[in-house]
């Protein structure tokens, strides 16, 4: 490779009245690896040039590699913030692919992590808004109840971060009664962190005057600009999946969409905190609906694709053949096309699969939300001061691996 | 109530044989248009009040080796929010002159995703503002999610590994 220098500069750069600076890449103000070369009139910014790709991992060139049931730990690297839902996603997208058809428990089940991992997903951002305008004491709050939600995740898979949870059918493994405990104990002792948290947040003055009508984005051009999740939500666009295109048995469950009307950091933020209230909702609604059904249910009869139990392994020749076929490939996958989306912690996690029937996929395209709306940046910080774009930054809920893939 | 039978209709009416291979796999609208269509039927899909695709979901590109003289597939796929309707649809084109009219004037989303189609597979979006690299380095002279390339670049020579072989 050349000596080259890759750094592009606005247009203009050279000889003129304004100060460029350099953010990033590795800036404690960032959280994450991005780069933004800003272009200054003393403290307000002009314009923003963002650079992505420092830590691109070609998850979409490996994929193309892997078995089907290899990928799920590449999908825990996207937003891991809340690995589980795009383990999930990535779940369903397979069992979409060979229409699968999945017990009720399992599905509820899945609700279960999936809305424990939004509310971890959105205290993180919403925390680390507080951090970035001033505010250490709400992150400390809230974030006791993360390590919580991750020892939950730790009882039902293992692991805690890149969780590569559950399998495509189900569940590695079924709940066990601490995993119940732990998720009880959670839902008894969280509500009256937030409500701290809220109480310190929501009516502060300081914050208030920080946030509101700072980074904020109409709604047509959010539209246009591809975004969803909780920033679309903002601008006053009710679009949720789990609403709109239901999955995981989310069509049974009493919950509302929070929407803003300014799509401003504030309105960002307090639509994040109603939904982890909505997330609270549907967590204890799922455990009263899977109270009546088979508790001995955590997957589906999928022998195709689901591992058999180790013993059977060792005892039966069937789960013998079955568990040799997966492991080696050798599986039947149906041809064709299929899109599946999930709503990630950040947005419309989307797994478009393409199938030629062969071990591995075909073609994987992961659509990653926050890729997808991070273009929107620039502009929307344009006009506003250097320690806005910070704010705006880190309520827009980037998550450098998700950008990068 | 918009349903795949009445875009379909719809697109018909609108562009006759130029839209064609119409499927709905897994209850998604998908067909597939001439490269010189896209932005026709685009906007059509967008600017049309009944069918109000205002929402561009994702854009990517495949690589078919095998078919010859349409090598390359540029995937659109869009939505109706309101509706809650995805369609999808692909335009072909030669990999050795794979050049695509870019939809960056219609969405804004298309912008960094046509960006990474031309980053991994080098569709060349005419008319795009500012299509260079966006994941991969500026000197790299290869596209590398098209097939020919394998995983790994086989011609290192700093990882040697005699056990598992290369």
């Amino acid at each position: 490779m050349s000596q080259k220098q890759n750094i592009q500069l606005p247009e203009g750069s050279l000889g003129k009245q304004t100060t460029t600076l350099n953010l990033g890449p590795t800036h404690p103000a960032t959280h994450g690896v991005f780069q933004n070369i800003l272009e200054m009139d003393g403290e307000r910014i002009i314009d923003a040039v963002p650079t992505i790709g420092f830590i691109h991992r070609a998850f979409e060139k490996i994929a193309e590699h892997r078995p089907y049931y290899q990928i799920t730990p590449l999908t825990d690297r996207l937003n891991y913030c809340s690995s589980p839902i795009n383990n999930m996603g990535w779940h369903m997208t397979m069992e979409k692919l060979i229409k699968a058809e999945l017990p009720k428990r399992v599905e509820y089940l899945r609700v279960i992590i999936m809305e424990l991992a939004r509310i971890a997903d959105h205290l993180v951002c919403n925390s680390v808004i507080g951090v970035d305008t001033g505010a250490f004491t709400g992150f400390i709050y809230v974030f006791e109840f993360r390590e919580k939600i991750y020892e939950i995740f730790e009882e039902v898979c293992g692991s805690r971060l890149t969780t590569n949870i559950g399998r495509i059918g189900g569940f590695e493994r079924n709940f066990t009664d601490i995993a119940f405990q732990k998720i009880k104990h959670f839902l008894d002792t969280f509500p009256k962190a937030m409500k701290e948290f809220e109480t310190l947040f929501n009516r502060n003055r300081i914050f208030m005057e920080r946030t509101m009508g700072v980074g904020g984005i109409e709604a047509e051009r959010a539209l246009n600009y591809g975004f969803t999740g909780p920033n679309l939500r903002a601008t006053g666009i009710d679009y949720d999946i789990r609403t709109a295109h239901p999955y995981s048995g989310y069509q049974d469950f009493d919950f509302t969409v929070p929407v803003g009307t300014t799509g401003d950091v504030y309105d960002r933020f307090l639509v994040r905190n109603e939904e982890i209230w909505q997330s609270v909702r549907i967590i204890e609604q799922a455990l009263e609906k899977i109270k009546p059904l088979d508790p001995s249910i955590y997957h589906a009869d999928l022998p195709d694709f689901y591992l058999p139990e180790k013993e059977d392994v060792y005892t039966k020749m069937e789960a013998l053949i079955y568990h040799f076929k997966i492991v080696m490939g050798e599986t039947n996958v149906p041809a064709g096309e299929v899109y599946h989306s999930v709503e990630g912690g950040n947005g419309e996690l989307g797994f478009y699969l393409i199938s030629d029937g062969g071990r591995s996929p075909y073609r994987l395209h992961f659509r990653r939300p926050c890729f997808i709306y991070y273009q929107a940046y620039p502009e929307i910080i344009r006009g506003s001061m250097l320690s806005d774009a910070v704010v705006t930054m880190s309520s827009l809920n980037l998550i450098a691996g998700e950008i990068d893939a | 109530m918009l349903t795949n039978e009445i875009i379909k209709q719809r697109l018909k009416d609108k562009f006759g044989e130029l839209v064609y291979n119409m499927e709905e796999p897994y209850g998604m609208l998908t067909f597939d248009t001439d490269r010189d269509n896209n932005l026709k039927v685009m906007n059509f899909l967008k600017e049309d009040e009944e069918l109000g695709f205002t929402y561009l979901n994702d854009l990517t590109a495949v690589h078919y080796p095998n078919n010859i003289g349409k090598e390359l597939a540029v995937v659109y796929m869009l939505q109706n929010i309101r509706a809650g309707i995805r369609i999808r649809f692909k335009v072909y084109t030669d990999i050795s002159k794979p050049d695509v009219f870019t939809a960056t004037g219609i969405f804004e989303t298309s912008n960094w995703l046509e960006r990474e189609a031309y980053d991994f597979f080098g569709v060349n979006f005419v008319g795009h503002p500012n299509l260079i690299r966006i994941m991969n380095v500026d000197e790299m002279d290869y596209h590398p999610l098209r097939k020919e390339y394998p995983l790994e670049d086989q011609t290192r020579i700093d990882k040697d590994d005699d056990m598992f072989g290369r």
